[in-house]
């Protein structure tokens, strides 16, 4: 399925197994993913918030890789840009907004940047603001499942394409090579590394060529294209539960904001080439292709996006209603017990 | 000092009780597992793991590739999801490619996830010098890493310390950088508790009690301190050695008792002074008993340099001896 | 050995003349001479360690070769003794260094065989795997920022030493910036214990060279010409301004890692004589007699020098005095220098 608004009559929908009301899962959280990172940038701007990051552009290939990710079993290592897997593995607006505000309800206790969830109950790590440091863990994890014998799960761990780069991306490919590990690792490639852009971050555009060096298979998707991320991600992850081992996933798609609040993207690239960009957006994409194919109609995709604003809105007032974190939970949890340097 | 095997205890060296701490641990906790450059078929290059591979297998005592970022890193992974594992640095000079992992990861999963995921993790390396060692193969790294909240350090010196307090770093629910100088590994033995114990993180030992003098140290230094000490024993003059045995925690009442009295103390170690574990204790001991002292802190510790040179003479500059601890032990006496 | 046409009995020089071909081989003789005499002294205790790069001759004796001395530029790891000979180090210095006396490149501070040399163009080097690549890269950058042409750096490693995340960023800058620079890897299976397969899914290294965009190939690292033009075309690329490439060169460590490892507790002594077979001295020895370019009383008279000129080094390094203690202070900083000022 190739979603391109010129040729969208022209277009089939391959669903590859997907029923209607996934394919209407998967364009909610797309919609979620869109509705509450704006709210993010918004509550920057009215300075109820320091800050906030963006992924516009990230949702396909998100919904479609959550979609493929089994609750109960498998694991997500993912990076601070994957506001969307987090909510298709199960993850609440509310969870996220909690987030954002830096709640004292908020999984890390208001400690941890936004966008850097961790829930022990979804299976989903905690992330880390340092590029590739979570690949390792990633393949610690999948060791872990390996090493007791759990067939039937998987680790699915996600980059930019700037992580890339780092050493430990390379030493982890290289070890869940070696010991085939069930692990999927899924690069969203979106051709920017806050003001980096993909010629100056490798000598040739396509991760997923590095596979073969590595001895794992690689795959290549249309990032954009929901459907076929989830096709993509979904063999991957099952070739990994069945222990056939890794698969190194490649989805280009496109970052439409500023790495974050704190950046201006028009000290780097040109709105120009951003505008030219949204006509792959995948969002509008996806829903002509749904009311194209009568499985949404146009109502049906009025009512779901008054309920995702509602949601949000509803997410952001309970959220901000509720207390930061006391300042002595500054103390808190350094190490399993309470702790002084000295002891007594 | 004639060491021997009691029906509780057997004699070892710090490299046989490394060794049979980390089999006990792997015999009694499948969820063990050993990581590391060439702990595999070679068992280690002090061969700490030597014939492990045979009776654990190659899915619990790895050969990993080179890349100690990931060592530590895939470590990091294992203990988040419910291994205990033990990774090793086949020298402490190696771990600087993992210190993003040790610092920025490690030691913060536990406080920025709340608490929801945890990293019980021991790093195991050799460090220390007086071996030959060169610019690669002899540094002390404990001050790089004592800053760090949400990491452990520990340092032991006697083979039975090395047992307790290994296994406590294993059973230890957060990480653990686990400090062995190579230096003692074949040169110490002692007597070993048989069965399992534990020695808790944070406390020091009195190794020879004193009056006059106050004497903190650990590692090889340790060992050295206490040669000398012994050589002042022989002139009548009194000195208590302190062994630290952890860095991080530290045992502030073992230091703070002994000072107030013998009313001095003198910091011995390997690691260069400037910015070392020394400088920590100096500045607790005179916020907290600084009335107490009779004369000036000391240091005797590593000179200013990257690390000692290959060539003898330039180790043997770098190193401090038994002679020149029982000198400055003898004019802080006589102070 | 690919050099030599069985059927017609052809060898293919790449252009190398009798004596270039002369030197390669007396190269690989000085190796092996040098990397005994290691271990010799340390049997007898006069030194503390050595290390041993037997099998890697052919490989090291052809990159030198293709090294043009006084303009590129050689960022080697520690089991590359040959490859330093073949840029101008002589077998004195690689004593010094065996002995850690005060003359020494870097005045006995390093291990034995961690050579540098500002005037050969050899960078100094730790004992830190992939370490040096990164080092490399910078330098090539240098020479690219420079408008150099003409000069390249080579930089080598080992197997094991691909698995380092600073290998892999190191090869990533490079190939962005189309760096004059050649990544030498001399694959000889063995990283101290690690075999191959359990450093790496795929055993062959130059096949990461496309992900980077860069080229790649692979050659017999036993065979000393085809070594040669593998690594010349690779830097004249360099040289041209054309960009980096991965060349992987295959060999085999005959010997333990060093004088404080007991290759036997991994592999067997039957393993490393079947590899015997393929010894890159002998073998080029051969090819050489049997194609003219030396008789055999060249070869006896070629040996004789080679290990006279060893003992000689050999004697007149052991009669230098060690570094002073107080050197242990010096080049810190640039002059002199305290942690705390007054």
């Amino acid at each position: 399925m190739a979603i391109k608004p010129e040729a969208q009559s022209k277009v089939s929908l391959e669903r590859h197994g997907l029923t209607d009301e996934q394919l209407v899962a998967i364009f909610r959280t797309m919609l979620m993913q869109r509705t509450l990172e704006n709210r993010g940038f918004q509550l920057n701007r009215q300075g109820k918030i320091p800050f906030a990051s963006a992924s516009e552009g990230h949702e396909a290939v998100q919904a479609g890789a959550a979609m493929a990710f089994e609750r109960g079993k498998d694991i997500l290592v993912p990076y601070y840009r994957d506001l969307g897997l987090a909510l298709g593995i199960g993850l609440t607006p509310y969870e996220v907004l909690l987030s954002l505000f830096a709640r004292a309800a908020d999984h890390s206790a208001g400690r941890q940047f936004p966008h850097h969830y961790a829930s022990r109950r979804l299976g989903l790590h905690t992330i880390s603001s340092i590029i590739a440091a979570q690949l390792p863990h990633a393949v610690g994890a999948a060791f872990a499942l390996h090493y007791r014998g759990e067939a039937g799960r998987t680790v699915l761990t996600t980059f930019g394409d700037g992580a890339t780069s780092e050493g430990e991306w390379h030493e982890s490919v290289n070890f869940a090579a070696v010991h085939k590990l069930p692990i999927v690792f899924l690069c969203e490639n979106n051709e920017w590394a806050i003001s980096t852009p993909l010629s100056k971050q490798m000598g040739q555009p396509d991760v997923v060529k590095r596979a073969e060096g590595y001895g794992l298979p690689g795959a290549a998707v249309d990032g954009m294209d929901p459907v076929a991320c989830y096709a993509a991600v979904g063999a991957a992850m099952q070739r990994a539960r069945s222990g056939r081992g890794p698969t190194l996933v490649e989805a280009k798609c496109y970052r439409f904001l500023s790495h974050t609040t704190d950046d201006d993207d028009r000290t780097y690239r040109s709105p120009d080439e951003v505008r030219a960009r949204r006509k792959d957006d995948p969002v509008p994409c996806f829903e002509r292709l749904l009311v194209e194919y009568a499985v949404l109609s146009a109502e049906q995709v009025e009512a779901l996006k008054r309920g995702v604003l509602e949601e949000t809105n509803d997410a952001t007032d309970r959220a901000e209603a509720m207390a930061y974190p006391d300042a002595a939970d500054l103390y808190e949890k350094v190490y399993a017990e309470g702790w002084e340097p000295w002891t007594l | 000092m004639a060491v021997v095997s009691s029906a509780n205890s057997t004699v070892m060296n710090n490299v046989e009780a490394v060794r049979a701490t980390l089999y006990e641990a792997m015999k009694n906790d499948e969820r063990t597992v050993i990581l590391g450059e060439d702990v595999g078929a070679r068992g280690n290059v002090f061969l700490i793991t030597k014939d492990f591979i045979g009776e654990f297998g190659e899915r619990r005592v790895i050969d990993t590739p080179i890349a100690e970022a990931s060592i530590v890193g895939i470590a990091v992974g294992m203990a988040m999801e419910g291994l205990r594992p033990i990774a090793e640095i086949q020298f402490a000079d190696f771990i600087y490619p993992s210190f993003n992992q040790i610092v920025g990861e490690a030691a913060k999963i536990r406080y920025r996830s709340n608490g929801e995921y945890t990293c019980p993790l021991v790093i195991r390396t050799p460090y220390g010098g007086g071996v030959r060692g060169a610019l690669s193969h002899s540094v002390s790294i404990e001050a790089l890493f004592y800053h760090v909240p949400g990491l452990k350090i520990v340092a032991p010196s006697f083979p039975d310390d090395v047992k307790g307090l290994l296994n406590a770093a294993i059973d230890d629910p957060d990480p653990v950088l686990f400090l062995e100088h190579k230096k003692t590994y074949r040169l110490i033995k002692g007597e070993v508790p048989d069965g399992h114990y534990t020695i808790p993180l944070g406390k020091a030992n009195v190794r020879k009690a004193g009056t006059q003098l106050t004497v903190v140290s650990y590692g090889l230094y340790l060992h050295w301190a206490l040669e000398a000490a012994q050589r002042l024993q022989e002139e009548n003059l009194s000195v208590e050695v302190i062994d630290l045995r952890s860095i991080r925690p530290m045992d502030k009442t073992a230091i703070l008792n002994s000072v107030e009295k013998t009313r001095k103390l003198l910091i011995v170690h390997e690691d260069n002074k400037f910015g070392g574990i020394g400088a920590e204790i100096s500045a607790m001991v005179a916020e907290e008993a600084l009335f107490s002292l009779d004369s000036p802190i000391r240091r005797l510790c590593g000179p200013d340099v990257p690390s000692m040179g290959y060539a003898l003479p330039l180790e043997e500059e770098f190193m401090s001896s038994p002679a020149e601890m029982a000198d400055a032990m003898r004019a802080m006496v006589k102070f | 050995m690919a050099t030599t046409d069985l059927r017609t009995g052809s060898l293919e020089r790449h252009g190398l003349s009798d004596e270039q071909l002369r030197d390669m081989f007396r190269n690989m003789l000085l190796q092996r001479q040098l990397d005994n005499r290691g271990f010799q002294l340390n049997r007898q205790g006069k030194v503390p360690f050595a290390l041993g790069s037997e099998g890697h001759e052919a490989l090291q004796a052809g990159a030198a070769m293709a090294f043009n001395r006084g303009g590129d530029i050689l960022a080697p790891y520690y089991r590359d003794l040959g490859l330093c000979l073949g840029i101008g180090l002589s077998p004195f210095e690689i004593l010094l260094s065996i002995f850690a006396r005060a003359e020494d490149h870097n005045g006995g501070r390093q291990f034995p065989n961690h050579y540098s040399s500002k005037a050969a163009g050899l960078m100094s080097f730790s004992s830190i795997l992939a370490a040096h690549l990164p080092h490399a890269v910078g330098a090539a950058f240098a020479i690219q920022y420079r408008g150099e042409t003409g000069r390249a750096v080579l930089a080598t490693c080992g197997d094991g030493t691909t698995s380092e995340g600073e290998w892999h960023e190191s090869m990533n800058f490079a190939a962005v910036h189309k760096l004059p620079f050649v990544m030498l890897v001399e694959n000889n299976e063995w990283a101290i214990s690690t075999p191959l397969e359990k450093q790496m899914a795929q055993p062959e290294i130059w096949k990461r060279a496309a992900g980077y965009g860069m080229p790649g190939r692979r050659f017999n690292g036993f065979d000393p010409i085809e070594t040669y033009a593998a690594v010349k075309e690779a830097m004249d690329r360099a040289r041209a301004g054309e960009g980096p490439t991965l060349v992987e060169g295959t060999c085999y460590r005959y010997l333990a890692h060093s004088t404080d490892d007991n290759d036997l507790t991994y592999r067997t002594r039957e393993a490393v004589q079947e590899r015997r077979k393929d010894d890159p001295v002998p073998a080029f020895e051969a090819v050489l007699l049997e194609h003219g370019i030396v008789t055999p009383q060249d070869v006896a008279a070629m040996r004789k020098d080679v290990l006279h000129e060893t003992n000689e080094a050999t004697d007149a390094a052991e009669a230098l005095p060690y570094p002073e203690p107080t050197d242990l202070y010096k080049h810190v900083y640039e002059g002199a220098w305290e942690p705390w000022q007054s």
